[in-house]
């Protein structure tokens, strides 16, 4: 027993599945009394819908997108926000939720006292911000499927793609968090996250942005949820998608390890 | 060695840098026993207790928990503990029986298991009225039978309690105690931490004495007190500046004599006998007091402080 025991923790992720569902039973419990708290992460992009698609969409009519078609600008921006709402949703709940349960709540150190480890902790919390992330990314796509922004069948699969941007930004936002001491060094998470969001083609097609800032533009990670999201909602499928897939993938493993590693680091002294 | 020793520690240390907090400390804990770690704040109890509860890697030397190895089989042995330590760490944002609830799913147990648990938990803990109430605006001494409790969800073989009285007022002190007698006779292993010298009597089948990490003695309360005190203790208070000019007269008539800044202690076997050896030598205190020895005494012989200061 004890050799099973012991190359099951060499093993990575399914020993710790099970536990980790219990992380997301306890904070489904707790948010039991805060419905009203589910909405807010609603109404915020179908305001930035229709304020900016719409509204600007008045004024800029059409964009060429970075394939070459020519789209209303409501629907260009539509997938972008779907893409953006998704990281937002997820840095708020990786960042100060994750922060004050750590440091404050003391939460984690009264679950490690079971047999929840740190990685069920880390993938628990990944997964719960995931399951908000699908509420509110399917009811912002029925809005813009109301709102005659969609047309492809595609677009279904712009739920599960939010769900992966979710994750990178997700994780990467929690491994973040793990190093942080104070609520200034917050911050820096938005230093990092708005120009992103104004910057990561979300407003305009890359080829808009100077030729020597593009690189830098399709190196972050925003971008390439960005661009996943509007090819599949506009319907625009290749298999060069894989790559972004790839990209928020990763970002989302490194942010999960590097998470339960600094977990234990912290609270397993 | 046989299924009945719970925890067996040898040369377990533990360093954080290269200031070391637990100092390479032999500890046997049978099955059914209630055992104590006495000791002043900074001795190392929680450090100790950090690592029994496997949430803390020893330094040094061999811990065996229940028969297993914590660095090796740390989760199969805390889902056989029960643990309630120094912060109570309950969780905020959930009610009473949520607490209840919640913690007993971390251990695998069925939704179906963990209700039918709660009510006698409550029920065991005194919290049946506040079942739904928030965590929150509870007493202190309410929110650590509540800790208990949900240290005690698992069923757990031993149950380990770091400071469980700390910070309560007295009576919620005696409602604790007398959770933790039920739990005692219901044949649960007690691990216990405390400076309080009371509280280790009362609770304690036996115990360690600890001080900056070792283990300075070892034994039931009423040995240690038999082999490291006397039975009787003379308390004596002299007016102000009177007491340094009575020394020596009372050294002259007791087996120990201890200094405090504010009176005597005079260690004898028959407190009685030496008043009256005192008053034939003319030495009139303030105020005389005959007590039998505690553990404060033998915390006091073995290291030269006061376990509380
Ligand atoms: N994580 C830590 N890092 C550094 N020093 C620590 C840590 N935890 C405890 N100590 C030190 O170890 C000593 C023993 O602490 P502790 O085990 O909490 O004692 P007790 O519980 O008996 O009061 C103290 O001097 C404390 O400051
Ligand atoms: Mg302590």
């Amino acid at each position: 027993m004890t050799a099973v025991a012991r190359a099951a923790r060499f093993v990575p992720s399914p020993a710790g599945i099970g536990l980790a569902r219990y992380v997301v039973l306890r904070n489904v419990t707790a948010f039991r009394r805060a419905w009203l708290l589910l909405l807010s992460g609603f109404v915020e992009p179908v305001f930035y819908l229709f304020s900016i698609g719409v509204g600007l969409g008045a004024l800029v009519r059409t964009v060429t997108t970075d394939s070459g078609t020519v789209v209303p600008y409501a629907e260009f921006v539509a997938p972008a926000l779907l893409a953006a709402s998704a990281m937002n949703g997820a840095i708020a709940d990786s960042t100060y939720n994750v922060f004050f349960k750590l440091r404050y709540q003391r939460l984690y150190d009264a679950i490690l006292a079971t047999p929840v480890g740190p990685r069920d902790i880390a993938v628990g919390e990944i997964l719960w911000s995931l399951m908000r992330g699908a509420l509110y990314s399917a009811m912002f796509l029925a809005v813009a499927w109301v709102a005659g922004l969609v047309h492809s069948w595609w677009a279904l699969l712009a739920v599960p793609a939010a769900l992966l941007v979710g994750l990178a930004f997700g994780a990467v936002g929690m491994f973040a968090t793990t190093f942080m001491s104070s609520w200034q060094h917050f911050d820096y998470i938005t230093l990092a996250v708005q120009p992103m969001f104004l910057f990561s083609a979300t407003f305009f097609p890359l080829s808009t942005y100077p030729e020597a800032l593009q690189w830098l533009v399709a190196a972050t990670p925003l971008y390439h949820g960005v661009a996943l999201e509007r090819s599949l909602v506009l319907g625009e499928v290749s298999w060069g998608l894989l790559w972004h897939v790839g990209y928020l993938a990763a970002l989302g493993v490194v942010g999960v390890v590097g998470t339960s590693r600094r977990i234990a680091t912290l609270l397993l002294t | 060695m046989t299924d009945d020793v719970l925890l067996h520690a040898r040369g377990l240390t533990k360093s954080f840098g290269d200031f070391t907090a637990v100092d390479g400390i032999d500890v046997l804990v049978r099955r059914g026993e209630a055992f104590g770690f006495l000791g002043p704040n900074g001795a190392g109890k929680s450090s100790t207790m950090k690592m029994v509860g496997c949430v803390s890697p020893a330094t040094g030397g061999e811990l065996r928990i229940l028969g297993m190895d914590p660095a090796v089989d740390g989760p199969a042995i805390r889902a056989r503990l029960g643990v309630c330590p120094q912060q109570d760490m309950l969780d905020e944002d959930l009610s009473v029986e949520e607490n209840l609830w919640v913690y007993g799913r971390f251990f695998g147990l069925s939704r179906r298991e963990v209700r039918a648990r709660t009510d006698k938990l409550l029920d065991f803990a005194q919290l049946t009225e506040r079942r739904h109430d928030r965590v929150e605006p509870l007493s202190g001494g309410m929110k650590r039978r509540l800790t208990i409790a949900r240290a005690l969800v698992n069923n757990p073989e031993v149950l380990l309690l770091d400071e469980p009285t700390t910070g309560l007022d007295p009576q919620a002190r005696h409602v604790l105690w007398d959770r933790l007698y039920r739990l005692k006779r219901d044949g649960v292993t007690l691990i216990i931490t405390t400076h309080y010298m009371d509280e280790a009597e009362q609770l304690c089948d036996r115990l360690v004495v600890m001080d900056h990490g070792r283990i300075v003695a070892e034994g039931s309360p009423r040995q240690l007190i038999d082999t490291y005190s006397t039975r009787e203790v003379v308390e004596l208070r002299f007016a102000v500046d009177e007491q340094e000019r009575h020394v020596e007269a009372v050294r002259g008539v007791a087996d120990r004599v201890e200094e405090l800044p504010d009176r005597l202690l005079v260690y004898t076997a028959d407190g009685d006998d030496t008043l009256a050896a005192l008053h034939d030598r003319g030495v009139r205190p303030l105020s005389a007091l005959v007590r039998r020895s505690t553990l404060e005494d033998v915390f006091l012989h073995l290291t030269g402080r006061s376990l509380v200061d």
